[in-house]
């Protein structure tokens, strides 16, 4: 299974990460070559068999609509890279 | 051109659920706290932080989905919706995909006089963002955006309509009746000011009498019932105009602006719309058996419809006031009560729609808030049927009732209010009045009978409006026509 | 060989205090440590304040729980409040979480002394601790080596006697397999069994939080600690837990084990499988019944899991985009400065995880991968079932191998991930594991022995495990540097 350098550039934007050009041949092998190796499932036949999203077979957890503390306003700022007026500061939304 | 083309619109309705705290965690939805300070590591995204299912929530989307008429889905399951925006801690929205609670129900909404019943595709549950605070007017002409985390992770519905709207005031009409719907439920505020209930417009054209749909717009940022009118209204003018100029309508989300009247593109779909979405793996799915529907059922309140039917019936009022009575639950509750302390539902549907309207307008309240009670509605009303006063009386008597809070009868007494039933009184009056005024008196025996209301104002202002107005016109025909 | 139990009953003797026996492995630490390069942060200063107030009960003539007043140490992914979580990555060198893990409050609550957060490979995705951002942990057999991972600090920890015991996170094997790599016991408890709550996620529905000791005794102990539902974590398993310690039983007979032929395919080593072969003698001289069983589709499981973890792990990692914590690139626009701020704070392993995790969620291809993973984790989940019915647990080696050198497969992440291949299986059925020392290869390098049971089969692994211990007294060998002098 071959990924193509046009997807690699589409599922890097969905990723928010830059493949830089001398690395891509690099990363377009590796990917692909995990790939092939995953496409072994395509062996089996797999109809009917019931998709497993969690390891145990949970259902129904809930919590009571019940209050509790929040964070105080300092620590929940603590990491902010910036922060600005106890706002969380992010540059420009949109791209130029 | 109008005639020509056809508008299909299909609504997204998200409406934010007024349980006491986030889908996710503890922290608390009260609107309006100081930016970040209604946050815990949970909505922060925060490494490590897991979700735990508010059980309000799938209370409120079962009934929510039962009074639209919709399926319940008995295993629904939490999928995540993949995308970047600041808004969104995690970078993806905790949501419902495949398997959302609900499915396949209706609304009926009336328009002109016609029933039309429009299909709900799915309702599901959801997380809130949060709140992007730009430094400049607009988003597109700022440097910089502060974001405010206190909304992220209170609990959405997001109801999403089959698309069978085919005008703007059909689509008012679905939202206004959702919204009243939502409220009897008590589910949600449905205030679209303050964003508890938003509004996303799918809207294409085609030419009539055409099978296929034609490509479609969203329109987002609509926060009032008039203006998904008219931003659908627009939207499917520029539609039919560009296709008339021979250009073709791209698929894309636009944004509505009310100011300008005008909705205005904002990205075109594309890749960016991959969400990449698979199960939820941090949270368990939901399992809701036949009797826990049942139960839903049995308690869900009286919709709209069935109170209008009811008004009608047993009330006897008209279906034009029935409908106005009715759009929200606590007007509704309102009457019921007021008819429950045993006052008569007609009488009471007056008063409503009248005097109390007004003063409750005035003061930017509903009848839920209403200074005058159902029930201090009800004795006053009382008053009016027992002769203690009248009618006219009456509309100065809930002034007061609405300005001191007191009851009809404590201010009737204090005001001195009490009608003039004393035939000795009367007649003082009226020979008074008789005396005062040769001329009505005269025109009125020369035979023109209206001069009789004349007199009767008379005796009334002399009498500061407590003569019984029936004794008062019972003696003037007898002093006159003796 | 200093282990939680002896030096428990040390403390309550009164042998030696808690502050010394505190101050004792600090020492130790400081002579290893420039060796081994375990630790990523210190908090010895809170270690000795707690080691203090552990004396202060014991003075008073108080009942001290069995891990009060022991040095442990914590994997970095796991939240303490007020110390940094790094996951040993740029990305959150200078993350100090707000909050503690579920587990952190646990071993509060025993008053657990706590030396420092451990270096693993960055956000737990690696097998030799290679992919550290921040430090380059040696394995302390041999330092050419590395330590396994991800939780190869932890390992290298316990195995150089810088802490007596500590925690590690195991996602496809990442307690076990550095456990076997360093020669220490590593426990991945059935998935739900230990709280998820503050472990930075790799891949949510494959983590789990465990211990890694220095024999079966301490693994028992540390489970019982961290183990019981929390309310804080939805797919934590309901209801009380035992006394693992009421598993220790030295006997074996009544019990069945499978050994698994497709767990000891081409890939093993001769080394390897001759451990394999002794440890498989050994329960049947003490009176197990050995049986070989097939899973057929423990073939797949490798395929299986590298789809899922990754996907999840494409999700898990979006939050980190320089907005409200960790690392930021400054940039004109949010687009930019999230990309920037991803592409120079992840290294290279985990922006290769994520590109194929969005790939194979990507429309188009989430029915080619990500469904069919699902659908083959769920045949070997009936598998393990089925296999359960017949026999009480599985054996195979924890590894192929024994530790490799440094940058022997740090270039080949495919020949990286098949190293994985015994371990996976039980993290795709959510069924517990453990990796106990099962001798030395040739060129002395620790063999680990993979124990797997049911789902909360813990007592059973356990029970097994600490009878090979007793039977086996050759393989509980200490690493040169391993022992603590009090």
């Amino acid at each position: 299974m071959k990924i193509s350098q046009d997807e690699i550039k589409k599922i890097a934007f969905l990723s928010r990460l830059e493949v830089k050009e001398n690395n891509m041949a690099n990363i377009e092998k590796e990917l692909s070559d995990i790939l092939t190796y995953v496409a072994e499932l395509n062996e089996l036949d797999l109809d009917g068999v019931e998709p497993m999203a969690h390891a145990v077979p949970l259902h129904n957890v809930f919590r009571e609509d019940e209050e509790k503390p929040s964070l105080a306003h300092d620590l929940a700022l603590s990491n902010a890279p910036e922060a600005e007026d106890g706002y969380f500061k992010v540059p420009r939304v949109v791209q130029e | 051109m109008s005639s020509k083309y056809e508008t299909v619109i299909g609504l997204e309705v998200h409406t934010e659920l007024k349980t006491k705290t986030k889908i996710f965690c503890g922290c608390t939805t009260e609107f309006g706290g100081d930016q970040n300070t209604h946050v815990c590591p949970v909505c922060l995204g925060l490494p490590g932080a897991m979700p735990v299912l508010n059980k309000k929530v799938v209370e409120y989307a079962i009934k929510v989905g039962l009074a639209l008429n919709c399926d319940i889905l008995q295993f629904n399951k939490f999928d995540r919706k993949n995308y970047y925006y600041p808004d969104l801690p995690k970078n993806y929205q905790t949501s419902q995909y495949d398997l959302p609670i609900c499915l396949n129900g209706y609304l009926d909404i009336e328009v002109d006089g016609q029933t039309k019943r429009i299909g709900i595709t799915r309702i599901h549950m959801e997380e809130d963002a949060g709140k992007l605070v730009h430094s400049g007017n607009t988003i597109s002409d700022s440097n910089s955006s502060n974001v405010d985390y206190n909304r992220t992770g209170v609990p959405l519905l997001e109801i999403v309509s089959e698309p069978d709207l085919r005008s703007g005031a059909e689509a008012k009409a679905y939202v206004e009746k959702l919204r009243s719907i939502l409220q009897y439920l008590e589910v949600s505020d449905g205030r679209m000011e303050e964003g508890s209930l938003r509004c996303d417009a799918n809207v294409s054209v085609r030419l009539r009498g055409a099978t296929e749909f034609g490509t479609r717009t969203e329109t987002k940022n609509v926060n009032s019932l008039t203006g998904i009118q008219k931003a659908i209204e627009y939207e499917a003018l520029r539609q039919a105009q560009l296709i008339e100029d021979g250009g073709t309508v791209c698929q894309e989300t636009r944004t509505w602006d009310d100011a300008q009247g005008i909705t205005l593109a904002m990205r075109k779909k594309d890749s960016e719309d991959d969400y990449r979405y698979f199960p939820e793996p941090d949270l368990v799915p939901i399992v809701i058996t036949e009797e826990e529907i049942n139960d839903a059922r049995a308690n869900l309140p009286e919709l709209p419809d069935a109170k209008i039917a009811r008004f009608i019936s047993e009330y006897g009022l008209s279906t034009a006031d029935s409908t106005i009575l009715t759009a929200s639950r606590k007007t509704a509750d309102y009457l019921d009560a007021a008819v429950k302390a045993g006052a008569d539902a007609k009488t009471v549907s007056n008063w409503m729609l009248g005097d109390l309207s007004k003063m409750i307008n005035e003061n930017g309240l509903t009848f839920g808030e209403s200074k005058v009670s159902p029930e201090n509605l009800a004795s006053m009303i009382a008053l009016i049927d027992k002769g203690t006063i009248s009618g006219k009386i009456a509309k100065k008597v809930i002034v007061s009732m609405w300005e001191s809070g007191k009851d009809a009868d404590t201010i009737v007494k204090e005001e001195g209010l009490v009608q003039i039933t004393d035939t000795g009184a009367i007649e003082e009056i009226v020979k008074q009045v008789i005396a005062n005024n040769p001329q009505p008196v005269a025109d009125f025996k020369g035979g023109n009978g209206k001069a009789i209301g004349f007199l009767v104002g008379q005796v009334m202002k002399e009498s500061k409006g407590r003569a019984n107005p029936g004794m008062v016109n019972e003696l003037l025909q007898k002093f006159l026509n003796d | 060989m200093a282990t939680i139990h002896e030096l428990h009953t040390q403390l309550v003797n009164k042998n030696i205090s808690a502050v010394e026996l505190t101050q004792a492995v600090i020492a130790h630490k400081a002579k290893v440590e420039p060796i081994v390069h375990a630790y990523l942060s210190d908090s010895h200063e809170s270690a000795l304040a707690t080691a203090k107030a552990v004396d202060e009960a014991i003075a008073k003539g108080e009942t001290i729980s069995p891990l009060a007043g022991i040095p442990g140490a914590i994997k970095d992914n796991i939240c303490i409040k007020d110390e940094p979580a790094t996951c040993a990555s740029r990305m959150l060198e200078h993350f100090i979480p707000p909050y503690n893990a579920s587990v952190i409050e646990q071993l509060q609550n025993q008053h657990f002394v706590n030396l420092g957060k451990l270096n693993m490979d960055e956000f737990a995705m690696g097998g030799s601790t290679e992919n550290s951002a921040l430090a380059k942990t040696a394995n302390p057999w041999n330092t050419d080596c590395v330590p396994g991972g991800s939780s190869g600090g932890s390992a290298a920890a316990v195995s150089s006697g810088s802490a007596i015991w500590a925690l590690g996170s195991d996602t496809g094997g990442s307690i076990r397999q550095p456990a076997s790599f360093c020669g220490v016991v590593g426990l991945k408890p059935t998935y739900g069994n230990v709280s998820r709550y503050g472990l930075i996620a790799f891949a949510s529905s494959l983590d789990q939080i465990g211990p890694l000791t220095r024999d079966v005794t301490d693994a028992a102990l540390v489970l019982n600690a961290i183990s019981g539902h929390d309310p804080k974590d939805s797919t934590s398993i309901p209801g009380n837990r035992v006394d693992y310690t009421t598993a220790l039983v030295n006997d074996v007979k009544n019990l069945k084990i499978g050994v698994p032929k497709e767990f000891f395919g081409d890939g093993l080593s001769a080394d390897v499988r001759k451990a394999m072969d002794e440890a498989i003698e050994t329960y049947k001289k003490l009176g197990a019944e050995i049986v070989e069983v097939s899973l057929p589709n423990s073939k797949y499981a490798l395929s299986a899991y590298y789809i899922i973890a990754l996907a999840e792990a494409s999700s898990n990692l979006a939050r980190y985009d320089g907005v409200s914590y960790g690392m930021r690139v400054a940039a004109d626009n949010l687009v930019e400065m999230s990309t920037k701020t991803r592409t120079e704070g992840f290294g290279p392993e985990v922006q290769r995880r994520i590109l194929l995790g969005t790939y194979v969620l990507s429309s188009g291809y989430y029915d080619a991968y990500y469904l069919k993973a699902l659908k083959v984790r769920r045949l070997i989940k009936n598998e393990f079932d089925e296999a359960f019915s017949k026999v009480d647990l599985l054996l195979s080696p924890t590894a192929p191998n024994t530790a490799y050198k440094f940058g022997e497969k740090v270039n080949d992440p495919l020949a990286m991930y098949l190293e994985d291949i015994c371990t996976v299986p039980a993290n795709l059925a959510g069924i517990p594991g453990i990796s106990i020392p099962a001798g030395m290869s040739s060129n002395n390098l620790p063999i680990g022995l993979q124990l797997l049971g049911p789902a909360m089969g813990e007592e059973t692994l356990l029970r097994a495990a600490f009878t090979f211990e007793q039977a086996r007294p050759d393989c509980q060998l200490v690493a040169p540097t391993g022992e603590v002098s009090l």
